[in-house]
């Protein structure tokens, strides 16, 4: 604790001696500059940037771990990452992902998009937005410190207890992961709320839910599910919170606790999160299709249909995790049933984007080659799933190598294969500058082989005996060469991706050029420019059907407005939210180190600042009519 | 079960051509050719999804590579697919087709998991209750008085029934061969049951992460011919003969002093395998081949050779002394042979 104080003495005698002291010309310097304006931005796009450059950066670590677990796999025996080291990588390789990785980038999407396709100005919520993201990030920081004091949490992603309790799990490890992801969650939980309201509340007037793009109707989807299901996991991470810092019981079995009630609050959680990282894949797979196949989604109707099913479906299917916990037959033969049940509505949707690409025009641009890559992985992921459903066989497939690799086709092959799609499609809207289409290849073809060599062989894995979350295995020749073209795949995979961030570091060393609608888009945020204003839309549109911009396209006739010329009001930035969001860290970095002191001072500060926020008065700024035409004639000149 | 023998290709053709590849299958970890009535019907459920996920594996894949064949867009023509909305007939049968077949699929799942979970009753029944911890197993004959540890011996064609317990965190009981897991769980008895329908040595394996050791997990399930059973039966129930030799003296004055306050102490601080038949084991903790020289490995680097075990390194005695110690162990076993 007194070095981390003195260490940040020391930083600030350093930066006031290099600046000069404490002076006006100092304070305009940082005001101006764009770590600044990030800080406070309030802006959802500038959000959104945020969230996926971070979810870039946790993807970067998470694949670096993943990296580590295939080098130790390579061959029985080995000694590169065993005992606890192991663990610790294979637990913060599956929290990364899932919590640090995927979210942000969906999230990242979500707001860069979601208002743009509605035809809003910006979210409901632009407060909550901003601290939602640093609550976020700072959560993720805050779990990944681990690796620096004191160790990693090594219990696995799910944290079984009694494994994740402190008599199994001594040091702060597991206290990083229910601290670090209970702040994350509070944010992600605000985010769903946010996205929510919006959707519902703001949309363009004309915009009826059965306009809505479909990427907007997952993300609705999607907040829905979090709105229900953080609180699953909020609870049982407070209760793991109380029994590891205060020794409370409620997962001990010898003070009368339950292990099972963990599994139950974590699926409970789990399951519909494995949704909600998929969900919005879904969204983005319907718009690229569309779009790159020049015609209207088939089935519309349906798919708003299927998406709410899935999300509805989702809620009760936890327990197919704990067919083996003991639960008795009834149990797993109705939670058996309801998650075949989903294969249906996923059909559906599956043979929806084949459809809509039948009598199209398929341009096979970077975002399509990933979205026509998506479907068979993630259709292989659905029929595994469909049979890891099934108890009985489930017995035998059940925290092995198989589930691995199902997870990792719905996982990889689809979040994250659709949000790679999704990247390329949106990266012109988000940055002005489309990605480079020849390295967008480079991507593709490596990544892809890379994946199925990684993964396939895993299926055999688990049925020849290969448990997961080992650091070794029998020394017999089947696994021996399985391991090792799993192994080999990881190249493709690694190869990929340093492609993507190839491809992202030149587009930046380019002219921000790309027109406001590279793709001959149908859905409205390509109505405006790339990047748009800080207002979005000039005047709101009005909107009279689905695939409202690509009609008007068609017809020749301009979107209509639905309000005339005016000045236009704006949130103004504010520092609050990453005050707030450092004073989490504060408090939660205490509790971790069991100095309760510091985190009683973070939640208080916390406190001053939502007071001093709840007090001040804050009337944002107007943009005037006459600024507003001359950005557009900056832009068009 | 013969005219099912067709959905049984599907397995035999992959397990020929990873034979083909050069890598031969261990036949000891295999969940696709189980020797056991359990394991049996999970790969008939696992063969049934397996051919309805090709069938429609199949359908899909056609579909999409005609379209992309034939719908992909062409150097010079610029064409405007007609915006259709959709088609309901086509939505229907995709939407009830996949239903019928899940309902057909949901008829054998149900019944499998009722079957499995059935407590197999009758006298021949073997029962044996199966304690995990971390990271050993052991197996408990509460009929017969024996207590074994790391290798769960079992007579073929008999019905065995398992009664799990957990003592400090969750594991997982596999024998791939015989069939899948069920986990055990601290504070609470689950159950099981399992056969072998042929003499031999079949894995098994912790399936639950359960801490560093969690990998090294490993037990072994011997299925004998009845007579074998009970010759093991009768070995085990007698105890070790008595040491006459001076070095298994002293071994086992050792022993006493250094080992008995886990292994088969009345209230062990830690508790530990059960050694008095020692060497009648074909293992040292699940994992080495039980040769004196990997005792004495093991003895001296349990922590290295097993991350987070419980036993500590026992690296404090003279080179002497642990030959005797050794020694002793090598030669514990009752006066009827195996
Ligand atoms: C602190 C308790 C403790 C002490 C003291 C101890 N052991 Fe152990 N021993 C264990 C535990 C626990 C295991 C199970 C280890 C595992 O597999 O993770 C074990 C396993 C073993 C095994 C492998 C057993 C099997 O079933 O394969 C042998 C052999 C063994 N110990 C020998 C000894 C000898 C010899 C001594 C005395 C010099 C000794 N132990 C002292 C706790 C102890
Ligand atoms: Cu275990």
């Amino acid at each position: 604790m007194g070095t981390l104080i003195i260490v940040t003495v020391a930083l600030l005698f350093l930066t006031a001696i290099l600046t000069g002291g404490y002076n006006q010309r100092f304070l305009d310097q940082v005001k101006n500059s764009v770590v600044w304006d990030y800080i406070t931005t309030v802006d959802h796009k500038k959000i959104g940037i945020l969230y996926f450059i971070s979810g870039l950066v946790f993807f970067v670590i998470g694949g670096i771990e993943a990296l580590l677990i295939r080098i130790q796999l390579v061959a029985p025996g080995n000694d590169f990452l065993i005992g606890d080291a192991y663990n610790q990588v294979l637990t913060m390789h599956g929290t990364t992902m899932i919590f640090l990785a995927a979210m942000p980038l969906i999230f990242g999407l979500m707001n860069v998009v979601v208002p743009l396709q509605i035809g809003a100005r910006d979210v409901a919520f632009p407060f909550l937005n901003a601290l939602g993201y640093w609550l976020f990030s700072f959560g993720g920081i805050l779990l990944n410190l681990s690796w620096f004091f004191g160790g990693a949490p090594d219990a696995g992603w799910t944290s079984y207890t009694s494994l994740a309790l402190n008599e199994f799990s001594p040091g702060p490890g597991v206290d990083y992961y229910v601290l670090g992801l209970q702040i994350t969650g509070i944010g992600t939980l605000m985010s769903a709320v946010n996205f929510a309201v919006t959707i519902i509340n703001m949309r363009a007037p004309g915009m009826t839910f059965l306009r809505m793009p479909m990427f907007t109707w997952t993300t609705l989807v999607t907040s829905a599910l979090l709105l229900f299901a953080m609180p699953a996991l909020t609870v049982g991470l407070l209760l793991l919170m109380f029994d590891r810092l205060f020794g409370a019981n409620f997962f001990d079995h010898a003070m009368g606790g339950s292990h099972v009630i963990w599994q139950h609050l974590f699926w409970i959680f789990g399951h519909p999160e494995v949704y909600i990282v998929i969900m919005p894949a879904f969204g983005i797979m319907s718009e690229v299709i569309s779009t790159f196949s020049k015609k209207r989604l088939f089935g519309y109707n349906s798919m708003v249909f299927a998406v709410a099913l899935i999300g509805f479906l989702g809620f009760m299917v936890w327990v197919h995790h704990m067919y083996t916990v003991g639960l008795g037959p009834v149990s797993n033969s109705v939670f058996a049933i309801a998650t075949m049940t989903i294969a249906v509505p996923t059909g559906i949707k599956v043979f929806n984007w084949l459809f809509t690409m039948w009598g199209g025009e398929l341009d096979f641009k970077t975002p399509m080659l990933f979205a026509v890559g998506f479907i068979p992985t993630f259709v292989m992921g659905g029929m595994t799933g469909v049979m890891v459903a099934l108890p009985p066989a489930d017995f035998q497939y059940q925290d092995t190598y198989f589930v691995v690799a199902h997870f990792h086709y719905t996982m990889v092959g689809g979040t994250v294969i659709g949000l790679f799609a999704g990247a390329y499609y949106w990266w012109p809207k988000m940055f002005g500058r489309k990605l480079d289409e020849r390295l967008g290849k480079w991507h593709f073809w490596p990544f892809i082989i890379g994946f199925h060599l990684t993964f396939f062989p895993q299926h055999f894995l688990g049925l020849f005996g290969m448990p997961r979350r080992v650091f070794t295995y029998n020394d017999v020749p089947i696994l021996q060469t399985l391991n090792i073209i799993s192994t080999i795949g990881v190249i493709g995979m690694t190869i990929g991706t340093l492609a993507f961030m190839y491809n992202i570091i030149q587009s930046f060393r380019r002219k921000a050029d790309a027109p406001a609608d590279p793709w001959n888009g149908r859905t409205l945020e390509w109505a405006i420019p790339s990047p748009p204003p800080a207002y979005n839309f000039k005047q709101l549109p009005l909107i009279r059907a689905y695939d409202q911009f690509w009609i008007s396209k068609q017809t020749g006739k301009e979107i209509e407005p639905s309000e005339p010329l005016g000045e236009i009001h704006m949130p103004s930035p504010t520092y609050l939210p990453f005050l707030m969001s450092l004073a989490m860290f504060i408090s939660g970095f205490g509790f971790i180190t069991r100095g309760y002191e510091m985190g009683a001072l973070g939640l208080i500060l916390f406190f001053i600042v939502m007071f001093i926020r709840s007090y001040e008065h804050d009337p944002g700024y107007h943009i005037q009519p006459d600024e507003l035409t001359g950005v557009e004639k900056e832009a068009k000149a | 079960m013969n005219q099912r023998k067709w959905r049984y290709l599907l397995p035999v053709v992959l397990i020929a051509l990873a034979a083909l590849s050069g890598c031969s299958i261990d036949q000891r970890l295999n969940a696709l050719d189980p020797s056991g009535s359990a394991g049996e019907i999970q790969l008939d459920l696992i063969n049934w999804s397996i051919m309805l996920m090709l069938g429609v594996f199949a359908i899909v894949i056609t579909i999409y590579i005609y379209v992309l064949i034939r719908y992909r867009k062409r150097k010079g023509i610029e064409r405007m697919p007609e915006q259709v909305h959709g088609n309901t007939k086509l939505e229907v049968i995709w939407t009830v087709i996949p239903i019928i077949a899940l309902i057909v699929l949901a008829f054998p799942t149900v019944k499998y998991t009722f079957d499995l979970d059935e407590k197999p009753q009758g006298d021949d029944v073997i029962k044996v209750k199966v304690i995990g911890y971390q990271y050993w197993w052991e197996f408990q004959y509460p009929d017969l008085g024996i207590t074994t540890a790391q290798e769960l011996v079992i007579p073929v064609n008999k019905k065995v029934s398992l009664e799990l317990e957990g003592k400090d965190v969750l594991h997982s009981f596999w024998v791939p061969n015989l069939g899948g897991k069920t986990d055990v769980v601290p504070g609470r008895i689950n159950h099981m049951w399992l056969d072998a329908k042929k003499p031999g040595e079949y894995q098994g394996k912790c399936a639950e992460l359960c801490g560093p050791g969690h990998s090294l997990m490993d037990f072994k399930v011997y299925a004998k011919e009845q007579a074998d059973f009970d010759k093991w039966v009768a070995s085990m129930k007698q105890p070790p003969k008595q040491a006459v030799s001076e070095i298994d003296k002293k071994g086992e004055a050792l022993y006493k002093q250094n080992c008995m306050g886990c292994h088969a102490g009345a209230t062990p601080q830690v508790p530990g395998p059960e050694l008095n038949n020692f060497a009648l084991r074909e293992t040292i903790a699940g994992m080495l081949p039980n040769t004196e020289a990997n005792l004495k490995k093991w003895i001296k680097h349990t922590e290295d050779l097993k991350p987070g075990t419980r036993m500590p390194k026992i690296n404090y005695l003279q080179e002497d002394e642990l030959d005797a110690l050794t020694h002793y162990l090598m030669n514990r076993k009752s006066k009827t042979e195996k």
